[in-house]
């Protein structure tokens, strides 16, 4: 390898942010299949592994793609798939594998508008939801949104990095006007990120139990080949990792697993706060739109509106204790999206009185835009 | 075998397993066992994947590194299993339905690709788990819990659909045959690419019970009499062979594997640099 300047300012995209991301958490195997708009990572991906010792494998269809995440993440090796919408509906059995056996990967879905086949090339949000209850079974994961290029690049850090902390699927919510952006971003230097390992046994394999949790309810996870035989399974286990239906240790099991995602709240939930100090009305953004509302916000702020914003980077699980504050501080708020109104929902059920909550959604195919959005802040 | 049992089944594992008394998935099993005992392979260099099943629940009862998936899955979890960690030996067993129905495109695209890792398939010809519905290798005419007045479906050759899906070595046994069946495993996982081992097995209690062979070894004397060894298959009319199958090895040729390949992938990568 050639050695890299320390300061790394590239004119790239954010689905190529997203790779620069992943390479420099750790991740060092990718299996998917292309979708527009998120081929770009797979295909950057195919370049980049095999230059890092990694591997890159373009599987039959999406299903495989995150069966083989899957695979390689037991084998030891911090892994990632990415679609857009009717492939992140097919991946959704084998994303539930990763839930209940405990899998660290992460999933990136470059949403489009939808259902099926939809509008492949138009920037959309309909996939919130979905990214939150789209497997079948009641289980928590974790799932981040971006807005920009160097978002890109951060959060899917982050990502891999609470992945392998919590061993959960982190799904990471991107959209087309991210994606195919091109900004100017300085990345930073290898050495000073910091990356995450999953918790590997110290103890005797006769001694290792792969699914007792520590204080935090996450589990040692001894990779495939390193000595410590074990079985996993997608059955609903006990601690030695075999199939049980004893109500107790059912119970314990799916209790174990909430336990250790609310147990990391603090940790989890990323909110972005801007201009909130003495604001009286407030936007609740995410992803794209979380931009177009930093924009919104400034010419309101202009104009003497006492306008804030918090901006979701952790979707789910929902940043409650954030967007509650907000809503307590300020009369009114809106919340624009690019779908009828997935997170305002999640506004609507956390709120505690009557601030008034705004929706503004455009589902025309096009971005909300910062005129749009002022107009509407105007009228709070 | 005791000292096979002795050290390859799992100590810890609440016995006993799920099957029913005298169905072919423990003939399978020891087999398995026994080839990769003649292989002097490490029980720590295994992974034994399954999809979903009566044969899906093998790999629990073993002490190797296991790995019990999604139904129809085990091959593309095999996949990221074996690219992550290539000098590991990767096994995964499925069934018919779950290799050939709902897993039937990765069946053929892992035969295509030549990963270097064995599939061990065992054909019962139905869908015992569920409750015997007929799966893609039921035979034509044959009765099943969704084929009450008979199947009207053709069925699929496995390992002729591996052979022309391009796996370098592909094999059938049965389960009567269970000598043979030895040295076809020991072969499969001995082979550098993407290995295919069909292994007709008896489901007397769903299919047999259903089609006049309710008992094992009624079943057991059907696959003795209409499995035709691939040698005597050559001197034989095909209209004498309508109603039979071959066993032995259908393919065993040489071509790059995957790793290899891949390998050479990497070196370019870093050159170009
Ligand atoms: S249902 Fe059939 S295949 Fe399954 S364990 Fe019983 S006999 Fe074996």
């Amino acid at each position: 390898m050639k050695n890299r300047p320390e300061i790394r300012r590239r004119l790239i995209q954010g689905n190529e942010a997203i790779v620069e991301g992943a390479l420099a958490a750790g991740c060092r195997f990718f299996a998917g299949y292309p979708i527009t708009p998120a081929s770009e990572i797979g295909e950057l991906m195919a370049t980049r592994l095999p230059e890092v010792d990694g591997t890159f494998i373009q599987m039959e269809d999406e299903i495989a793609g995150m069966g083989a995440v899957v695979g390689a993440s037991l084998a030891g090796v911090k892994s990632l798939t990415a679609t857009s919408g009717p492939g992140f509906s097919l991946i959704q059995e084998n994303l539930g594998f990763a839930c209940i056996a405990e899998v660290p990967c992460v999933v990136v879905n470059v949403m489009r508008g939808g259902p099926s086949t939809g509008l492949p090339t138009c920037p959309a949000q309909g996939d919130v939801l979905q990214a939150r209850w789209g497997t079948h079974g009641d289980h928590p994961i974790i799932v981040l949104a971006v807005s920009s290029v160097i978002d890109s690049f951060n959060i899917t850090v982050i990502a891999f990095n609470l992945s392998e902390k919590y061993r959960v699927p982190v799904i990471i919510l991107s959209d087309e006007t991210v994606a195919h952006t091109r900004e100017s971003v300085v990345l930073p230097p290898a050495g000073s990120i910091a990356v995450v390992d999953r918790i590997i046994p110290t103890v005797p394999p006769e001694w290792y139990h792969p699914y007792e949790g520590n204080s935090r309810g996450v589990p040692a996870m001894a990779p495939f080949g390193s000595g410590y035989r074990h079985h996993v399974t997608g059955l609903v286990h006990d601690r030695h990792g075999y199939p049980t239906q004893q109500p107790e240790e059912v119970d314990a099991f799916t209790r174990r697993l909430h336990r250790k995602i609310s147990n990391g709240f603090h940790d989890i939930h990323i909110v972005r706060r801007l201009h909130l100090e003495d604001a009286e009305v407030a936007v609740i953004a995410y992803g794209s739109v979380g931009r177009t509302a930093q924009r919104a916000v400034a010419m309101a702020r202009n104009k003497g509106i006492k306008a804030g914003l918090i901006q979701l980077i952790t979707l789910f699980p929902f940043p409650k204790e954030a967007v509650v504050n907000v809503l307590r501080q300020c009369r009114a708020v809106l919340v624009p999206e690019m779908n009828m109104g997935q997170i305002s929902r999640e506004v609507r059920r956390v709120s505690p009185g009557d601030t008034k909550i705004h929706k503004l959604n455009r589902v025309d195919g096009l971005p909300i835009d910062p005129d749009q959005l002022f107009k509407e802040l105007q009228l709070l | 075998m005791s000292t096979i049992r002795q050290e390859y089944l799992r100590h810890d594992k609440k016995f006993p397993h799920v099957w029913c008394p005298g169905c072919g998935n423990g003939i399978v099993l020891g087999a398995m066992l026994r080839a990769i005992h003649r292989l002097e392979l490490a029980k720590d260099e295994i992974v034994l994947v399954s999809g979903i099943g009566c044969s899906g629940r093998m790999p629990v009862y073993v002490d190797f590194n296991t790995l019990h998936t999604t139904h129809g899955r085990a091959l593309t979890f095999a996949t990221g299993i074996k690219l992550a960690r290539p000098a590991l030996t990767v096994l995964a067993v499925m069934g018919d339905g779950d290799a050939t129905a709902i897993g039937g495109n990765h069946f053929i695209h892992a035969a295509r690709r030549n990963l270097n890792f064995t599939a061990i398939i065992i054909n019962n010809q139905i869908y015992g788990m569920t409750g015997g519905q007929y799966s893609p290798t039921t035979p034509y005419g044959a009765r099943a819990a969704t084929a009450k007045h008979g199947h009207i479906e053709h069925a699929f050759s496995i390992a002729e659909l591996a052979v022309t899906a391009g796996a370098s070595f592909v094999a059938r046994g049965t389960v009567y045959h269970a000598a043979q069946l030895d040295t076809l495993i020991e072969k499969a996982i001995s082979r550098t690419g993407f290995s295919v081992v069909e292994i007709m097995s008896n489901c007397h209690v769903q299919f047999g019970r259903r089609n006049k062979m309710a008992d094992p070894v009624t079943m057991l004397k059907w696959f003795r009499d209409r499995a035709v060894r691939t040698q005597d298959a050559v001197d034989l009319h095909p209209d004498s062979l309508s109603d039979k199958f071959t066993i032995g090895v259908l393919a065993d040729v040489e071509k790059p594997s995957y790793i290899a390949e891949y390998e050479k992938i990497r070196i370019r990568a870093k050159k170009k640099k």
